[in-house]
């Protein structure tokens, strides 16, 4: 019997949802306030859900690495977020929106959450209008949209090349409104841990202080992860540097199973590696695709500056082989065509490895006053880093690890196999398959906290109005505390002589050269064996200075890199299991006569979610069939 | 390039703090100027000393973690960037840097370059929203805002919580900072209903968590890395008089 129960209501899927609310059930006002409920993260997930749960009466806990929950990384979404509003009459609706997102990520998806993340994203428009959101608008004051890769309408709502920012800015208005009524306790500067089961289910967590270094026991009736992505894996990622997996990865330890792990977005349009001593990679919008061109000289290693190079002799590769979508293309189709021309030779910039995206001709359509005004920002920060403007050259850019698609398992309800332990935003794996369209991050994690969670969680609460507060002085609580300060200690005692930032370099530099944008069998049985050497080093040559008492930022990298290499491992696996490719996840052996991915849906139209077996033991693979009962399976073709 | 770093060391909240001098030979221009912290850094740990705790996360410009004082002037000599952006090709070989936290009594120092900066979270939580639950919204489009206003509200709204304009203020005044924020909302039809009362909590809540009062120096805005204009304090005044005469 598979321990996979996706609860995924029965009827038409237009109805699934409305259906699905009707018979959840529902826990008086009084009875709220008894409840608590943890919320680990505060990007948009967790603001969302948190404050959405203060709203409606429970008691909130929020915990969060930073020191203010205005820092999460939703901050850095640059293009915008995606509603099918049909502001702009281009005949887009709610099913569109389901039918691009379930085609962009590959049919790997399952199309009940999906349809229902389309279908609450009108009321994410909506309510971050209401918070003050600052959408770009038209002169008649109504919202203005612009078109996103992947799709053929206008549906994404922006502010400027900001739109995360500004969303993220109003979450925390709400977030920070229910603080000040009491409903919400904010925990800033704490890192999970793990997680406390008692009796099979989650019901609090263990937090080290980071200013004190204070181990800390927090309990609730319920703990919702919004702990976002693992894409720092790789060290070099457009993420923010103290992004990370641990939360997600001790949720997997302690039973919860991680689903296709090996989903990983490479984002095409990020500035490119320019020395070893870089730290991030920096993104640029896709929306700079809208009046972009992406092109590199049809020479192989051509000397000349780009501007001395006449348009004959550009080659416009999305724009030939993609007719159809041109320069908007999704992001794994446009980062594996520049990375197949940069293997071909035919990569620009000191390293061969970027091509250009070029404001020439939009400048000449629209004006430069035009263009500087929709982009101006991302420009700005392309000029800070490479000292050229985009106004006068063209831009080089090379595909960068960015989000992760994979994340843990949820049913329907957003929770875990770990009873009462939630996943929401792009910590769970459900709403994007293979691969995810731009803008529907920002729409799916708003989705899920402000309405999707608070009605599901409300379901599971409804059962424990009588449980009592969880008390923190139980043996589990003990238990799991003993098994963290051991850690902590083994951690310290190493005295080796390689930092964790070293170590974490090396294992991504093997996660991006064996699992990154292409992938075969023969690279990943290695990369398998090279994590688990660097994996012995580390435990025998880290050296972390400090103590556990004080704040240790050395110590806070090296519990996220330990972390890192058993999901490293993880993810090979995963990858070297799916022997088809599928949106992001390209297997050499498996692409079609012109180099696209191919698809195998006989054998792998499934969710593969990991079960955590024990240190040194082999994960088992569940398998979650995906059914398509509304959509046709077919080529995802965008030529 | 080898430059001189003069950096605050301080090992906790209640420990007092000094400079240290530490050379550092190598530097490559197109280093950030974290990156380059990050590099002295790793010789440090090599060497058997604590490295020095600065914080950062997104490393573009947009989370308003990073913040220090860098040769005297919060986030360094370039204008309208942030620490993270700015880029060692700011400077010249031989060049003696000196980092600070920011120094303000609202900001008390954590570690090293580390401050507490949570006074800003509870000014926000004092009234820097618009009270409308999950749920009640109206159809965003029957909201109209004139294009200017949503402009202008943008350009406010793009403020990071960073601290540099209380840092950059003879008087630690945070006016900037709540300016930005009063003018945000008030630009907006939803934001009008509880304007006035917005207005008035956030500045008694500046006033009580001990930042200073504006004088018009302008440092704040010729600091701010995103370039937040101080016509935002003259638009503050002018809610708060309104607010006042109301009363």
């Amino acid at each position: 019997m598979s321990k996979l129960n996706s609860k995924i209501p029965d009827g038409p899927l237009v109805d699934k949802w409305t259906k699905h609310k009707t018979a959840l059930k529902l826990v008086n006002p009084a009875n709220k306030s008894k409840l608590d409920i943890i919320v680990i993260g505060t990007g948009l997930g967790g603001s969302s859900s948190a404050s959405t749960l203060g709203e409606l009466g429970y008691n909130v806990k929020v915990f969060s690495y930073q020191d203010s929950p205005r820092r999460a990384h939703s901050v850095a979404a640059q293009g915008g977020i995606n509603a099918a509003k049909n502001y702009k009459n281009d005949n887009d609706s709610i099913y569109r929106l389901f039918y691009d997102m379930i085609k962009g990520g590959d049919f790997r998806a399952r199309e009940a959450n999906v349809y229902r993340a389309a279908e609450v994203s009108n009321l994410v428009i909506d309510h971050y209008t209401a918070l003050g959101v600052p959408f770009a608008r038209d002169y008649g004051g109504t919202i203005d949209n612009r078109s996103f890769g992947g799709v053929q309408v206008s549906r994404t709502f922006y502010a400027k090349g900001q739109t995360g920012q500004q969303c993220l800015v109003g979450a925390y208005s709400a977030l920070t409104r229910q603080i000040k009524a009491g409903t919400v306790t904010m925990y800033p500067r704490r890192d999970l841990l793990d997680i406390v089961v008692v009796d099979g289910k989650a019901r609090g967590i263990i937090t080290r202080n980071l200013v004190t270094g204070e181990i800390e026991r927090h309990s609730a009736h319920a703990v919702v992860l919004a702990t976002g992505g693992y894409g720092t894996i790789y060290y070099l990622s457009t993420l923010a540097l103290n992004s990370n997996a641990s939360a997600a990865w001790k949720a997997h330890r302690k039973g919860a199973l991680f689903a296709n792990p090996s989903f990983v977005q490479i984002h095409p349009t990020s500035i490119p590696v320019m020395n070893s001593y870089q730290s991030k990679l920096t993104l640029m919008s896709e929306s700079l695709r809208n009046d972009g061109r992406v092109w590199v000289p049809k020479q192989a290693k051509d000397p000349r500056k780009p501007n001395d190079i006449p348009e004959e002799e550009r080659d416009y590769y999305l724009e030939r082989r993609y007719p159809a979508f041109g320069n908007l293309v999704p992001r794994d189709v446009a980062s594996r065509a520049a990375k197949e021309r940069c293997d071909a030779g035919f990569g620009v910039g000191p390293t061969g490895l970027s091509v250009y995206l070029d404001f020439r001709d939009a400048i000449k359509k629209k004006g430069k006053k035009v263009i500087e005004s929709s982009y101006g920002n991302l420009f700005d920060m392309y000029e800070k880093i490479s000292g050229e403007s985009p106004l006068e050259t063209p831009m080089r850019i090379y595909p960068a690890g960015h989000y992760t698609m994979g994340g843990l398992w949820v049913d329907y309800n957003l929770m875990t196999t770990i009873p009462g332990l939630f996943a929401v935003g792009e910590s769970n794996f459900s709403d994007h398959g293979a691969n995810r369209l731009g803008a529907s991050s920002l729409m799916q994690c708003s989705g899920d906290g402000y309405f999707i969670l608070p009605y599901t969680i409300t379901d599971y609460l409804a059962d424990d109005i009588k449980t009592p507060r969880i008390q923190t002085n139980i043996p589990e609580f003990e238990k799991t505390e003993a098994d963290v300060k051991e850690r902590i200690k083994r951690l310290l005692s190493i005295n080796g002589k390689e930092t964790a930032t070293s170590f974490h370099k090396r294992l991504g530099k093997i996660m991006w050269d064996y699992c990154g944008m292409v992938r075969n069998e023969e690279g990943l049985k290695k990369a398998l064996v090279l994590i688990k050497e660097l994996e012995e080093e580390f435990w025998k040559n880290l050296k972390v200075t400090g103590t556990d008492s004080e704040l240790n930022q050395e110590l806070e990298k090296a519990g996220r890199v330990a972390d890192f290499f058993e999901l490293g491992k993880l993810l090979c696996m995963d990858a070297l299991n799916r022997k088809e490719s599928c949106g992001a996840h390209f297997r050499e052996e498996s692409q079609t006569e012109t180099g696209e991915a191919k698809r195998d849906d006989d054998n792998y139209s499934f969710v593969a979610a990991w079960e955590f077996k024990g240190e040194g033991q082999e994960p088992e693979l569940h398998k979650e069939e995906l059914k398509f009962e509304f959509v046709k399976l077919q080529e995802r073709s965008y030529k | 390039m080898n430059i001189k770093l003069k950096i605050w060391r301080q090992p906790d909240a209640k420990s007092n703090g000094r400079f240290e001098t530490y050379p550092l030979n190598d530097v490559s221009s197109d280093m950030s100027f974290l990156e380059m912290l990050d590099y002295l850094n790793n010789n440090l740990i090599k060497e058997g000393q604590q490295p020095v705790a600065f914080e950062h996360d997104c490393r573009e410009g947009i989370c308003g973690s990073c913040g220090m004082y860098i040769s005297g002037r919060p986030h360094g000599p370039q204008h309208k960037t942030t620490t993270c952006e700015l880029r060692m090709r700011e400077f010249k070989d031989g060049d003696t840097i000196t980092v600070e936290p920011w120094r303000a009594s609202a900001f008390p120092v954590i570690k090293d370059l580390i401050v507490e900066r949570s006074a800003f979270d509870k000014i926000m939580q004092s009234g820097g929203f618009i009270s409308v639950n999950a749920g009640a919204a109206q159809d965003a489009n029957s909201i109209l805002v004139k294009k200017k206003n949503a402009d202008e509200a943008f350009d406010s709204a793009t403020c990071l919580g960073c601290g540099a304009c209380v840092a950059a203020c003879k008087n630690s005044s945070a006016m900037l900072f709540i300016a930005a924020k009063v003018t945000h909302l008030a630009l907006f039809p939803q934001g009008q209903t509880e304007a006035e009362l917005r207005v008035k909590t956030m500045v008694a809540k500046m006033d009580e968590l001990g930042f200073g009062g504006c004088t018009n120096t302008r440092a704040c805005e010729a600091e701010c890395p995103k370039g937040i204009s101080i016509s935002n304090i003259a638009k503050l005044n002018r809610e708060f008089f309104v607010a006042k005469l109301k009363e």
